[in-house]
């Protein structure tokens, strides 16, 4: 059921183990999670609560928090370099960078004492040595480019100014602004109402197509994934359930969880 | 729009302001040189041309109030300067990081609480040798605990916040991550707690300089005003009780301010 790939793909993750160790033992959240993300290609990751599936974005950074992390195994690959064995100062370099993330909840993931052109500003000079200024012009294009109006009002403006679709707008522009070549978003659209999340989801459409980008998309929900994601890994308890593309497990589900899963978008029945 | 919902805050700014204006213009607006001795008007109750009468020299105790503000201001604002920053950076460094480094400093915190501030302060000076700056080492070496505990607190939940998560996912730095994401999230804290310690840095300062501890003999501080006082309490009361009601109002309107600063920084306070 893995498909084969002509080209090179530009992440890919080999039999990725992640345990845990909780008071009652270790607990083995992921099971041998492998995929590939194609260069201009959205991976969905798709699965209910608990199944791992932020554990598996959050993996690709490195960015489990230890406790309770206790041991992380297997390839994740970035360009052909294994990312499980760099150093922190060269994660560093990669994280927000080459790899950005988006959070679910924008009101949570961006710093309340902060106004947001300082939070964009300050995410452009991490990684580039560039004045202020010339960050600041940055900023202002990044927010024309995700669609938020009279963008140089706005980097005056703390985020709990601005209404919840325009600070997703935000963090969207924080993550693309140093142009990473791939952007992990974990529930980008989950606590946006239906409007604001079409709206999003046309933005991630748009950045796709214009910038090329790759994407992994993480949710709970189906319909999303079917209306921007190529290919898609099914995950339950930390397990593969089915991992093909969006085509091929929309309309043949080899696995009976996927099938119930996708009875409940198709006949529209909760 | 009104700043503090509190009145009292007002005064309380009133009061420091005036005190602060006192200790810089001390040489233009005190009457008398404040050292100047008049043994023929020692003790001198208040009357006119020295309004709150003389002390045992006959110096004009006014004057050396209006001295006195300059040491207890000053020693109030460096030690808590001073003590605030290394807090902040103990704490930070202990919060974030946590593991050994935060057991470490946090059982040396404990130790330093655990003893009777004053006590410990008094030890330090009398090793010391009493001067100004070695009561401002020793109050520092003190003061620094309270800040270092309040801002390992405040960083161990703020670091859980989602945002720093995302500081750290966006490949920020330890030290970036710190300054630029967590200290402003927990330094409207820290300025309520500064400020009620520069209360409690001026009444040990003059809880030292009464026991002898702190300035040099003769030197117009609050403290030891109020210690040579309490030789003449029942002939002469206004030697120590006008150096008595400055330490009080200044101490007061310190924690009139803190009150009205904690209030207006947390949410959870009635908010009409």
């Amino acid at each position: 059921m893995m498909h084969s790939q002509e080209t090179k793909p530009i992440l890919e993750v080999n039999d990725l183990c992640v345990v845990f160790k909780t008071e009652a033992g270790r607990a083995t959240i992921l099971d041998k999670v492998s995929f590939k993300l194609q260069k201009n290609k959205t991976l969905g990751i798709v699965g209910e609560s608990g199944s791992g599936k932020t554990i598996t974005a959050l993996s690709v950074l490195n960015l489990i928090p230890s406790p309770p992390l206790d041991s992380m195994s297997g390839e994740i690959r970035f360009q052909g370099e294994n990312l499980l064995t760099f150093t922190k100062s060269q994660l560093r370099k990669v994280r927000g960078n080459r790899i950005a993330y988006i959070f679910q909840e924008p009101m949570t993931a961006l710093n309340p004492v902060l106004t947001i052109g300082d939070q964009i500003v300050e995410m452009i000079r991490a990684h580039n040595s560039i004045s202020k200024k010339e960050a600041r012009d940055k900023a202002v294009h990044l927010l024309t480019e995700v669609g938020i109006t009279s963008p140089i009002q706005r980097l005056k403006n703390y985020p709990h100014e601005i209404s919840g679709g325009m600070r997703q707008r935000a963090m969207i522009a924080i993550a693309l602004s140093c142009d990473p070549d791939i952007l992990i978003a974990d529930e980008p659209t989950t606590a946006l109402d239906v409007t604001i999340q079409a709206q999003v989801l046309d933005l991630f459409k748009y950045l796709i197509e214009s910038r090329g980008m790759s994407i992994i998309f993480v949710t709970h929900d189906l319909g999303v994934i079917a209306e921007i994601a190529d290919d898609i890994l099914v995950l339950q308890a930390g397990k593969t359930i089915e991992y093909d593309s969006i085509d091929k497990v929309f309309h043949d589900p080899q696995h009976p969880y996927t099938q119930k899963l996708l009875s409940l978008i198709k006949g529209g029945v909760a | 729009m009104t700043m503090f919902r509190n009145k009292w805050t007002y005064l309380g700014l009133v009061i420091i302001i005036l005190f602060i204006l006192c200790a810089i213009l001390a040489p233009w607006i005190a009457p008398e040189d404040p050292y100047k001795i008049n043994l023929v008007q020692e003790l001198a109750p208040p009357g006119e041309g020295h309004i709150m009468g003389r002390d045992i020299n006959g110096s004009d105790i006014l004057s050396r109030l209006i001295y006195g503000a300059r040491i207890s201001i000053t020693i109030g604002l460096v030690v808590v300067l001073i003590s605030s920053f290394v807090g902040i950076l103990l704490g930070l460094i202990s919060g974030y990081y946590g593991g050994w480094i935060d057991l470490l400093l946090m059982r040396l915190v404990d130790i330093l609480l655990a003893f009777p501030g004053l006590l410990l302060a008094i030890a330090l000076v009398a090793v010391l040798g009493p001067s100004i700056t070695n009561v401002v080492i020793a109050l520092t070496a003190l003061g620094w605990v309270s800040f270092a505990r309040l801002v390992r607190g405040q960083v161990i939940s703020v670091k859980e916040r989602e945002y720093v998560l995302a500081a750290k996912t966006s490949g920020q730095s330890d030290i970036r991550v710190m300054v630029l994401h967590i200290l402003p999230n927990i330094v409207s804290t820290v300025i309520v707690q500064a400020t009620f310690n520069i209360a409690g840095v001026i009444i040990s300062e003059s809880s030292l300089s009464f026991l002898g501890l702190g300035a040099p003999p003769g030197t117009p501080s609050w403290g030891a005003m109020l210690s040579e006082g309490k030789q003449v309490i029942l002939d002469a009361p206004h030697v120590s009780f006008f150096p008595g009601l400055a330490i009080l109002l200044v101490v007061l309107a310190f924690n009139f301010v803190g009150d009205g600063l904690r209030d207006k920084f947390d949410p959870k306070t009635g908010r009409e």
